[in-house]
């Protein structure tokens, strides 16, 4: 069993937590006393360490430099290694550190104006007004259907039992809206693709052509299904458009 | 007419926003099938003087206290509501579709490359003190920022600066929009040259990246080229 702990502000870096310690104190970044940050850097160290937090290399570097830092200013003054004049790429460690901390500070604050920015932009709405929509082909080139497509289908079926020579249907209500569109919705639940023809068998009543065409447009109208077609005038197929998003 | 409210005419019918570049081209493409003179007048309208009088537009709404202003996002304009009457308009318009939010370490490296673009990964990594591996794939999926090139650097490394869709993430209307722009954007020091072996730029893109590698100049481009499309 895990041991409870407690919880410490996760810092992004050294740096970060450099500019903690240095808020903590209350003093300017200039005027800071790094000696004296470098061993409540390295207990933050060691506790970060006591709760499992994984102490990236960063920290151990920045803490090497700051005791290298305190380490020249315990020397005597005059026993402090001099800077070789040759060696014009010597920096004071401590300014270096300083300027790194300034620099790094202006970016997290820079960061937090951006972070106000960020949750304001999701309260702002741009003017609207709707676009023309045109018809966009699918990746399976399939074409979305128009109204006028599928009456033509719906005609075509109609004229086929005409051509039939069904003239004395006995009307009865055999079939309504609501029973085609469970039928319809439980045929795509077995394959997602339906063809408009297959709903429609060589009984079929004119009647019954009428209720599902008009299960087929309220569904559409639900936006439970689509209605394809690949080629112009071709066939329609019904797809599941739940399970297509 | 005055230009400001043409200009306002445009922008409220219009589907989208508008850059200045498209509300010039919309001028002259008046300007050439009208006779009227008051239309004539418009005929060398500049850039300059379509940029003044949308800010002075922009001041006119303000002042008027509406609900709405006229905001300039990644150089196009348009009116959008304040952020106060989001809780009214949500209703109708429901959440923004906007990814989460970005982490602390995202953002510190995002504004990072923002003010010093164009910059490499060691130089982020100089200024932050820590590793910015996972987070600069992080800020290149979500298109934040790209890359803009090599540094002619030992190791030739890779170069970021920030997208439009960066500007348009944040409400920008261009990088000097960011808070303390003047302070913290990158002196020209001319230490860094870039040299790009990218031949998917355009040439006009280099061209212009040749003149003054200039993240402004980057944005605008980048703006152009949406225009054209």
């Amino acid at each position: 069993m895990a041991e409870y702990k407690i919880q410490i502000p996760v810092f992004e870096g050294p740096l970060d937590l450099l500019l903690y310690l240095i808020k903590k104190e209350e003093v300017d970044i200039y005027q800071v006393n790094l000696a004296h940050i470098a061993a409540e850097f390295i207990e933050h160290l060691e506790q970060m360490r006591k709760m499992d937090l994984d102490v990236a290399g960063e920290f151990v570097v920045m803490a090497a430099t700051l005791i290298w830092i305190k380490s020249k200013e315990l020397l005597p003054v005059e026993q402090r290694p001099q800077i070789l004049l040759e060696d014009q790429d010597e920096v004071d460690p401590r300014w270096e550190l300083i300027r790194k901390l300034v620099e790094y500070k202006k970016f997290k604050e820079a960061a937090g104006e951006l972070q106000i920015q960020e949750a304001v932009q999701e309260d702002v709405f741009e003017h609207q007004f709707p676009k023309q929509i045109f018809p966009q082909l699918e990746e399976d080139q399939a074409l979305r259907v128009s109204l006028v497509d599928l009456l033509k289908a719906v005609n075509g079926v109609l004229e086929k039992i005409r051509q039939k020579g069904a003239e004395h249907e006995i009307v009865t209500e055999r079939w309504t809206v609501h029973e085609k569109i469970v039928s319809i919705q439980k045929l795509l639940q077995e394959k997602k693709k339906i063809c408009f023809t297959e709903l429609i068998h060589s009984e079929s009543t004119r009647f019954e052509v009428v209720v599902i065409f008009l299960a087929i447009l309220e569904l559409t109208r639900l936006r439970l299904i689509r209605i394809e077609q690949k080629v112009r005038f071709g066939e329609i197929d019904i797809v599941d458009a739940v399970e297509a998003v | 007419m005055e230009l400001k409210l043409i200009i306002e005419s445009l922008l409220f019918a219009s589907s989208k926003p508008l850059t200045v570049a498209e509300i010039k081209k919309i001028f002259s493409g008046v300007v050439d099938k009208s006779e009227d003179l008051q239309v004539k007048i418009y005929k060398k309208i500049s850039q300059r003087e379509i940029e003044e009088a949308l800010e002075n537009l922009r001041l006119d709404i303000e002042e008027l206290g509406r609900p709405w202003s006229l905001s300039c996002i990644g150089g196009a304009w348009q009116f959008v509501t304040r952020p106060e009457y989001a809780i009214w308009v949500r209703f109708i318009m429901g959440e923004k579709p906007r990814p989460p939010r970005l982490t602390q370490a995202t953002i510190e490296t995002l504004a990072i490359i923002a003010y010093r673009q164009p910059i490499t990964r060691a130089e982020i990594e100089e200024i932050r003190g820590v590793s910015v591996d996972g987070v600069i794939g992080t800020l290149l999926e979500r298109k934040l920022i790209q890359q803009l090139g090599k540094a002619d650097l030992p190791g030739k490394p890779t170069l970021y600066g920030t997208t439009l869709e960066f500007l348009q993430y944040f409400g920008l209307s261009s990088l000097d929009a960011l808070p303390d722009a003047d302070q913290l954007r990158r002196r020209r020091s001319g230490a860094l040259q870039i040299n790009l072996d990218n031949e998917n730029q355009k040439s006009e893109k280099t061209e212009i990246m040749e003149k003054e590698v200039s993240p402004e100049g980057l944005a605008e481009d980048l703006e152009h080229k949406e225009v054209d499309e």
